[in-house]
């Protein structure tokens, strides 16, 4: 009832008209920011910060939130469409959105991707709502060598990104590890392969790699052909632009997953959208009917990793309301808006300060609502992007990409990397080798060796460290598990067979 | 592309990229001060770069190498995303002297000319159209700065 009571209070703040018009204002910044590859939604918020000084501090608080939450709505937009991730969190929907659209999918894929936005932001309020003291406390369990194994489960994912070859998936994993020690070295500002080039010492931009790998690799693959058939198609009347019932239905256990672990790895400090978003995709495949046809545009494919990158927005927000801890570059942004307005983040905000907190809440829940009322009749229109010649669609593409990777930092070296990685996107394409796991190994090395070294620091160089604690073991042995899956499916296979030759 | 010979050179390559790697890392501190040096993670990643390229030689060794007959067609079309990817290099390195918006153009009109055999007219005005609606959509409508070039656009 104390809930309740809170909620109540939390709506009598967001519904006021103010506070709506600047929830409904920060949604739409959020998803066009989100749309747009490169435009992310730190610095959006990072822009708007100093607007906010003179406004009420709950009024900018959902404005900026809503921000946060609008962009994961959007960053799937041009994944499904032109193979362009629009924040890092949406290269997992890229693998079955795209193939969709291929096959003229386009609107049952972006209207599954905002429903699921929808049930999973609901479900990442309400865990915000009920459980953030309790699993704050969970999450400060979280050491390196816990960070180091849930890292390893992430990547243990490698498994089901695999298309035909094991072996080129976990050599595609490793060169993605490599570009991830690219650059200064965090314990001894050492550099690593740099080649001598001082603006590789922030390492590889990931937006511009992924960019390259995605966008340009799948425009240089479809120029082999001159005047090629028509590749999309595009499903006639605005209710065939929909998701039917059976999508739907189909999705039902990957919104759930998605929403679950989403959450829980939003609320771990340092974890991230991307993380998530691998790790839902791998779950949905694993338990999967038909896992053989992932990849090849599976609508849950794109329910799984969108439910996983919208829960882990309402998870963010569980260490930096009640710790005070920022699990990614935008809830440090908002750490600083929420001190630099006088407040002290921490285990006693939500005693100090109901309405800013439950106000919060409410306004996530209305802003959810609104963002899929805005979303879902914009599909159709979006969709029709696939209608124009793909004379005019592939430059747009490539235009896309220079503009978003070069707006992320103003740099032409970003620019290059991505025309480099464009040419690595093609070869990996052609060769057969899954460039998923690559952006796998970019996304997760960095964690990983820092959490690898953290530990082993910990435990002056002892490697049971990383077994010996309850956590870290049980994520070991899950990671251990998964990567024996393709093994065991193998000897069922020479099983089934020798038992069939036999009769 | 033949995929055993594909698969057998790609395997190559990762393997000397790999002893490179090693190579690199050896002269980086394996163990510093404070524990691991920075050395230690990449030596590992290169000696994993290495024995999985071993393998993939020996899967490739065993894989069947009927695939002759599409080899050339396969270079002619392979030849085509290069020439593409070329002009888009091209065009990346004209971004700092002529700006976003002509260097998209002249790329606009090599990809739907050369490429795709259109009427030049019709590549002209995909070019421009789209390079006005970048304009106006990044620029004008949200703030973001192109690279400009020596005549300030």
């Amino acid at each position: 009832m104390d809930a309740l009571g809170n909620l109540l209070l939390g709506f009598s703040v967001a519904l006021t008209p103010i506070n709506l018009f600047w929830c409904l204002t920060g949604v739409i910044l959020g998803t066009t920011v989100g749309v747009l590859p490169g435009l992310g939604p730190a610095a959006t918020i990072a822009m708007l910060l100093p607007l906010t000084l003179k406004m009420d501090h709950t009024t900018a608080i959902i404005a900026l939130a809503g921000i946060f939450y609008g962009a994961r709505y959007g960053g799937s937009t041009t994944s499904i469409l032109l193979n362009i991730p629009g924040e890092s969190s949406s290269v997992v929907t890229c693998l079955d959105g795209y193939q969709l659209a291929r096959q003229g999918r386009a609107g049952a894929a972006l209207g599954i991707s905002a429903i699921s936005s929808f049930i999973a932001g609901t479900i990442g309020v309400f865990g915000l709502m009920l459980v953030a003291p309790p699993l704050a406390r969970f999450a400060l369990r979280f050491a390196p060598p816990e960070y180091f194994a849930l890292m390893v489960l992430g990547l243990a994912m490698v498994v089901f990104l695999a298309g035909e070859s094991m072996v080129k998936a976990l050599l595609a994993m490793l060169v993605g590890l490599w570009i991830s020690t690219i650059g200064t070295d965090l314990f001894t500002a050492e550099s690593r392969f740099t080649f001598g080039q001082m603006k590789l010492l922030g390492g590889v931009d990931f937006i511009a790699a992924t960019v390259g790998i995605f966008a340009l690799g799948e425009v240089l693959v479809n120029l082999e052909s001159r005047g090629g058939a028509e590749i999309f198609k595009l499903a006639k009347g605005f209710k065939n632009l929909l998701p039917t019932f059976r999508d739907l239905k189909d999705c039902r256990f990957a919104f759930l997953n998605g929403s679950i672990v989403g959450f829980l790895v939003g609320a771990l400090p340092g974890a991230g959208a991307t993380v998530a978003s691998f790790l839902s995709y791998g779950l949905e495949k694993a338990f999967s009917r038909h896992p053989q046809k992932f990849g090849t545009g599976v609508i849950e494919g794109v329910a799984a990793p969108e439910a996983a990158n919208n829960a882990d927005a309402g998870g963010a927000l569980v260490p930096l309301l009640t710790l005070g801890i920022p699990g990614g570059n935008t809830t440090a942004i908002l750490l600083g808006g929420l001190i630099l307005w006088g407040y002290k983040p921490g285990p006693l905000l939500i005693q100090e300060h109901p309405e800013l907190f439950w106000g919060l809440v409410a306004s996530m829940y209305i802003g959810n609502v609104l963002l899929l009322v805005l979303n879902l009749p914009l599909v159709p229109l979006f969709a029709q992007i696939l209608r124009l010649p793909y004379y005019v669609l592939y430059p747009l593409i490539v235009g896309i990409s220079i503009v978003g990777v070069y707006s992320v930092n103003n740099s032409l070296f970003d620019v290059w990397v991505m025309g480099l990685f464009g040419l690595l996107g093609y070869l990996m394409r052609k060769l057969n080798f899954p460039a998923a796991a690559l952006i796998l190994g970019m996304v997760l090395g960095d964690a990983l060796e820092r959490a690898l070294r953290q530990s082993l620091m910990m435990s002056q160089g002892e490697l049971s460290i990383l077994i010996a604690r309850p956590i870290s073991g049980t994520l070991l042995f899950l990671a251990a598990l998964i990567l024996c899956l393709p093994v065991l499916r193998k000897v069922r296979y020479w099983r089934v067979a020798a038992i069939e030759r036999e009769a | 592309m033949n995929l055993n010979k594909g698969n057998l050179i790609s395997a190559l390559c990762l393997g000397a990229f790999g002893i490179y790697v090693i190579s690199v890392a050896a002269k980086l501190a394996y163990v510093s001060e404070v524990g691991p040096g920075p050395g230690f993670f990449p030596l590992w990643l290169g000696i994993g770069l290495v024995a999985f390229a071993a393998l993939l030689i020996f899967v490739s060794g065993s894989a069947d190498a009927n695939r002759e007959e599409s080899q050339s067609s396969s270079r002619r079309t392979a030849g085509r995303a290069l020439a593409g990817w070329l002009a888009l290099m091209v065009a990346i390195a004209l971004l700092g002297r002529i700006g976003f918006l002509l260097s998209f153009v002249v790329l606009t009109i090599f990809l739907v000319v050369v490429l795709d055999r259109r009427p030049a007219l019709l590549a002209v005005g995909v070019g421009i159209g789209l390079a006005v609606a970048f304009q106006l959509i990044f620029v004008v409508g949200l703030d973001v700065s192109l690279p400009k070039g020596i005549w300030g656009f």
